[in-house]
C-alpha cells in the first residue's frame, strides 16, 4: 500500500505538470504570441476553460501527501515555507489575472494584469522546480525530521537548474499547445517561438537528466524513465522542426511527464534526502500514514480518479476547437475600439450612464 | 510576539479572508443556478439576463476563493508542521477527498459553465452550474469534517501516544460536524441571498430595471428567510453540542467563571476578559443561557474556574481558559447580527406581500447596507469556534503551541505574514471594487425575438 501511494502522488504531480505546464507556457507567452489586445485575449482563451481544473491537480497532490505521507508533507512544506509563500503569491496573482484582466476596459489595467500573468507563470514552474529538486539533492534535516538549514540552502545549483529547465519545458509545451489551438498569424508565431525555444529546452532537459542521474548516484546507466525523457525531448525538437503539430505537443507532454517521473523514480524509496546524515533521510516508510488511512484513501482514489479523468477529458473534447483572434476583434469598426464589445464579452459596457445614477 | 502567536495570526488572517469568498461562492452559486433553472423552464428572457448578471458577480468571487483556497491547503504543512505530522493520517484524509471529490468538480465545471454557453446543449449547460454548486457545497462538507475533528476528535485510537484513524465514518457522523456543516450551508445561503438582495436593492434605488430586479429581490428573500432562520436554529443546537464537548468554549462565551444553575444571559457587559472575573452585566435575561447551552430551562453550565481545575488535573498544569473577551463579544456579534438579518428579511417579505418592495426607499437603503452584516457575522462565528478551542489545536490531544513547525524562524514568519497581508489586502480591495462596479452595471440587454432560440454567447476572458 505504501509504494502504491508513492505512485499515486508521483502521478498526481505528473498530471499537474502535463496539464498546468502548458498553462504556465501560455501565461508566459500570451503577450508574445498575441501582439495586440485581440491576440492576447485569444491566447488566454485557449486555456480559459481549462486552467482552473488543471490547477486542482496540484491541490490534490499536496492533500494526498498530507494524508498518505504526513511526515513528508510536514517537513517539505515547512522547509520550503518562504519558497512556497512566493509560489503561492505567483499562483494567486496569475489565477486572478485570468479572471480580472478583462473586467475593466482600460489599457493600463490590462497591461498590469498581463505583466502579473507573465511573471506569475514564469515564477511558478521555477519555484516548483527548486522545491522538487531539493527533495533529491538533499537538505539539512535532523533526526527528528525537521529542516535545520537557512533560506539559501534551498537554492542549490541543481535546484536552480531544475527550476530553469522546468520553465523551458513549460515554454515549449505552451508553444506547441498554442500551435494546436490558435489560427493564422498567431499559429505561425507560435511555431516560430517553438522553433526558437526547442533546441534550448532540448539541451536543458538532457543536462537535467544527466545531473539528476548523477545526483541520485545509483547506477551507471540511465533508467527507463530517464531514457524516455531524453528521447521524448529529442523527438519534440525534431517534430517542432518538422512542423507536426499534434505530435509535437504529444512529445512535449511526454517530456514534461518523464522529467517529473524521473525525479520521483530516482528519489524512491526516499522522499526527502537529508544532507546532514543518510540515516536521517525521510523515506516512504518513516513518513507514511498507518494502514487504515491508506486503505480508506485507496478506495476513494480508485473510485474518484477515473471519474475525474472522464469529465476532464470530456472538457477537453468540448473545447477542442481552435481559438481565432477574429472572435475578439471589435464587432463593428464604427463603435468604440473596445474589445469588450466582442461577442460573448462580459456584460456590455453600458452605452451612456443614465443621469439618474449618482455615485456609480 | 512569539512564533506561535505569529503563526496563529497568519492562520486567522488567511482563513478569515478565505471565508469571505467561500459563502458567496456557495450561496450565490445556488441562486445563480436557481435563476438559470427558471430560465431553462420558462424561457423568459429576464431570467437569462439575471443569470448572466449575478453569474458575473459569482465569478469575480470564485476567482479569489479558488486561489486563496490553495493557501489553505498548503499552510498546515508550512507553519503547522508538528500538527500535520501528528494528525495528517486523520485530518489529511478528508482534505484529499475534498480535492478529488469537490475541487475537481467545481473548477472543471465552472470552466464548462462560463465557456460552454454556446457549445453545450441547454440542458447540459444547466447541469454544469448545478455541478459547480455541488462541488462547492461538497468541499464545505469535507473541510468541516476535518475541522470538526479538531473540535471533537472521533474515530481514532491512540497508538504510542499518537492518534490513528480507525473509523472514517465517525468523522462524518460526528455531531459537531453534522450541526457545524449544516450551519455553514445555511450561513452560505444567507450570505449569498443577502448579497443578491443588496445588489437588487441598489439597482431598484438607482433606476435599474424595476420589474427584473424585483424578481431577483424576491428570489433572494424567499431563500434568505428560511436560510437565516435555520442558521439561528442550527447555531443554537451547535452551541448545545459544543457545550457538551467543549464546555470551556461556551462558558467563555458567557464569561461564566462560576458554575450556575439556572444561568442567565447578559445582553452586554462592561469590563470582563480573562483578568476580570466580575464584569458588570447589563440586562440579564434569566434562564436564557441555560436554554442556549443545554436546551433545558434549568440547565447547568459549569463555570470556567471549575473547568480549569478539572483540566489541570486531567492534562497537567497549564492555562486552559480561552480568550474570554473574544468569546463573549464574538458570540454576541454573531447572535445579534443574525437576529438583525432575520428582522430585515421578514420586513422585506412583508413589503413583498404588500407589493411595496420596489418603492420602499428606506427598506432598499437598509438592504443595501445589510450586505456588510453576513461578513461580520461569519467572521465572529469563526472567531467563536476557533478561538474557543484554544489552547488546543486538537481538543484534548495537542496544544496549539506544540503544533507549530519547530524550526521555523521568527523572521520567516514575519515575512510570510506581511506578504499575505499585503497580497490579500490588494486582492480584497480589487475584488470589492469590481463587485461594486459590476453590481452597478446595467443588466445585459434583452435579446430580440429572432435571437431567442440562438445559443447564448459564452463568457470569455
Amino acid at each position: 500500500m505504501i509504494p502504491f501511494w508513492y505512485i499515486v502522488i508521483a502521478i498526481l504531480w505528473t498530471g499537474f505538470f502535463v496539464l498546468e505546464g502548458f498553462d504556465f507556457g501560455v501565461g508566459m507567452l500570451h503577450a508574445v504570441i498575441g501582439t495586440d489586445e485581440a491576440g492576447r485575449r485569444a491566447a488566454i482563451n485557449t486555456i480559459g476553460p481549462l486552467w482552473d481544473g488543471n490547477e486542482v491537480w496540484l491541490i490534490v497532490a499536496a492533500a494526498a501527501m498530507f494524508a498518505a505521507f504526513p511526515g513528508w508533507y510536514a517537513t517539505m512544506f515547512s522547509a520550503y515555507n518562504l519558497v512556497l509563500v512566493l509560489l503561492l503569491a505567483s499562483l494567486i496573482v496569475r489565477g486572478v489575472a485570468f479572471e480580472y484582466r478583462g473586467k475593466r476596459d482600460a489599457a493600463r489595467w490590462r497591461r498590469t494584469w498581463d505583466v502579473l500573468l507573465t511573471v506569475g507563470s514564469l515564477l511558478a514552474p521555477l519555484l516548483f522546480g527548486v522545491a522538487l529538486a531539493g527533495l533529491l539533492h538533499g537538505l539539512p534535516i535532523n533526526s527528528a525530521q525537521n529542516f535545520t538549514g537557512s533560506f539559501w540552502d534551498l537554492f542549490q545549483p541543481y535546484a536552480l537548474f531544475t527550476g530553469v529547465t522546468l520553465v523551458l519545458i513549460c515554454l515549449l509545451h505552451g508553444a506547441t499547445f498554442l500551435c494546436l489551438k490558435t489560427t493564422d498569424a498567431m499559429r505561425e508565431r507560435s511555431w516560430q517561438v517553438a522553433r526558437r525555444v526547442a533546441p534550448v529546452t532540448g539541451a536543458a532537459v538532457i543536462a537535467f537528466i544527466i545531473w539528476t542521474h548523477v545526483t541520485a548516484g545509483t547506477t551507471f546507466f540511465l533508467n527507463v524513465i530517464e531514457l524516455l525523457a531524453v528521447l521524448a525531448v529529442i523527438a519534440a525538437v525534431m517534430l517542432v522542426y518538422a512542423h507536426r503539430e499534434g505530435f509535437a505537443f504529444a512529445a512535449t507532454a511526454v517530456t514534461i511527464a518523464s522529467c517529473i517521473l524521473a525525479l520521483f523514480v530516482d528519489l524512491y524509496p526516499n522522499v526527502m534526502v537529508s544532507s546532514t546524515s543518510k540515516a536521517y533521510n525521510l523515506t516512504v516508510h518513516n513518513t507514511a500514514s498507518p494502514g487504515y488511512s491508506l486503505k480508506v484513501m485507496t478506495v476513494v482514489v480508485i473510485i474518484l480518479l477515473p471519474v475525474v479523468l472522464a469529465y476532464q477529458t470530456w472538457t477537453y473534447y468540448v473545447f477542442r476547437r481552435r481559438v481565432s483572434k477574429q472572435e475578439f476583434q471589435p464587432s463593428t469598426p464604427s463603435s468604440a475600439p473596445s474589445p469588450e464589445a466582442a461577442p460573448g464579452a462580459e456584460p456590455t459596457p453600458r452605452p451612456a450612464a443614465p443621469s439618474s445614477r449618482p455615485g456609480s | 510576539m512569539t512564533n506561535v502567536d505569529l503563526a496563529r495570526v497568519e492562520f486567522a488572517f488567511v482563513t478569515i479572508n478565505h471565508f469571505f469568498f467561500v459563502p458567496i461562492t456557495i450561496g450565490l452559486g445556488f441562486l445563480t443556478a436557481l435563476l438559470q433553472t427558471v430560465w431553462y423552464r420558462t424561457k423568459r428572457d429576464e431570467y437569462l439576463r439575471l443569470t448572466r448578471f449575478f453569474g458575473t458577480l459569482l465569478v469575480i468571487n470564485v476567482a479569489i476563493g479558488v486561489v486563496t483556497g490553495i493557501v489553505q491547503e498548503f499552510q498546515f504543512g508550512m507553519n503547522w508542521g508538528a500538527y500535520s505530522r501528528l494528525v495528517g493520517n486523520i485530518f489529511g484524509a478528508p482534505l484529499a477527498m475534498e480535492g478529488l471529490a469537490a475541487f475537481f468538480l467545481e473548477s472543471t465545471f465552472l470552466g464548462l459553465w462560463l465557456f460552454g454557453w454556446d457549445k453545450l446543449p441547454r440542458r447540459t449547460h444547466l447541469a454544469t452550474i448545478w455541478l459547480v454548486f455541488a462541488g462547492s457545497v461538497l468541499s464545505g462538507a469535507f473541510i468541516m469534517a476535518a475541522n470538526s475533528w479538531m473540535q471533537h476528535p472521533v474515530g481514532y485510537v491512540m497508538v504510542n501516544g499518537k492518534p490513528q484513524l480507525n473509523d472514517i465514518w465517525a468523522l462524518f457522523t460526528n455531531p459537531v460536524f453534522v450541526w457545524g456543516y449544516s450551519k455553514v450551508v445555511f450561513v452560505a445561503l444567507t450570505t449569498g441571498s443577502v448579497i443578491m438582495l443588496a445588489v437588487s436593492a441598489w439597482q431598484l434605488r438607482h433606476g435599474g430595471d424595476r420589474e427584473v430586479f424585483t424578481r431577483s429581490a424576491r428570489l433572494a428573500l424567499i431563500v434568505l428567510v428560511p436560510a437565516i432562520l435555520f442558521t439561528l436554529l442550527v447555531g443554537d443546537e451547535l452551541g448545545v453540542i459544543e457545550g457538551k464537548y467543549q464546555p470551556m468554549k461556551i462558558a467563555a462565551a458567557e464569561a461564566q467563571w462560576t458554575t450556575c444553575q439556572p444561568c442567565s444571559f447578559s445582553l452586554f457587559q462592561i469590563g470582563g476578559g480573562n483578568n476580570d472575573q466580575t464584569p458588570t452585566q447589563i440586562i440579564e435575561i434569566p434562564h436564557l443561557l441555560s436554554l442556549l447551552a443545554t436546551n433545558h430551562w434549568n440547565g447547568k453550565v459549569v463555570g470556567l474556574n471549575p473547568l480549569q481545575s478539572q483540566y489541570a488535573s486531567q492534562y497537567g498544569p497549564g492555562n486552559y481558559v480561552p480568550n474570554v473577551f473574544i468569546q463573549y463579544w464574538s458570540m454576541r456579534a454573531m447572535a445579534y447580527l443574525g437576529a438583525l438579518v432575520l428582522l430585515i428579511s421578514v420586513w422585506g417579505l412583508w413589503l413583498l406581500r404588500r407589493k411595496k418592495l420596489a418603492t420602499s426607499r428606506v427598506f432598499l437603503w437598509v438592504a443595501v447596507w445589510a450586505a456588510v452584516l453576513p461578513f461580520v457575522m461569519n467572521t465572529a462565528g469563526w472567531l467563536l469556534t476557533e478561538s474557543g478551542r484554544q489552547p488546543w489545536i486538537v481538543q484534548g490531544i495537542m496544544l496549539t503551541k506544540n503544533g507549530i513547525s519547530p524550526t521555523l524562524s521568527t523572521t520567516w514568519l514575519w515575512i510570510s505574514l506581511i506578504t499575505f497581508v499585503l497580497l490579500y489586502g490588494v486582492l480584497a480591495t480589487v475584488d470589492l471594487l469590481l463587485m461594486l462596479r459590476y453590481s452597478r452595471e446595467q443588466l445585459p440587454p434583452p435579446r430580440t425575438e429572432a435571437d431567442a432560440d440562438a445559443p447564448v454567447a459564452a463568457v470569455l476572458y
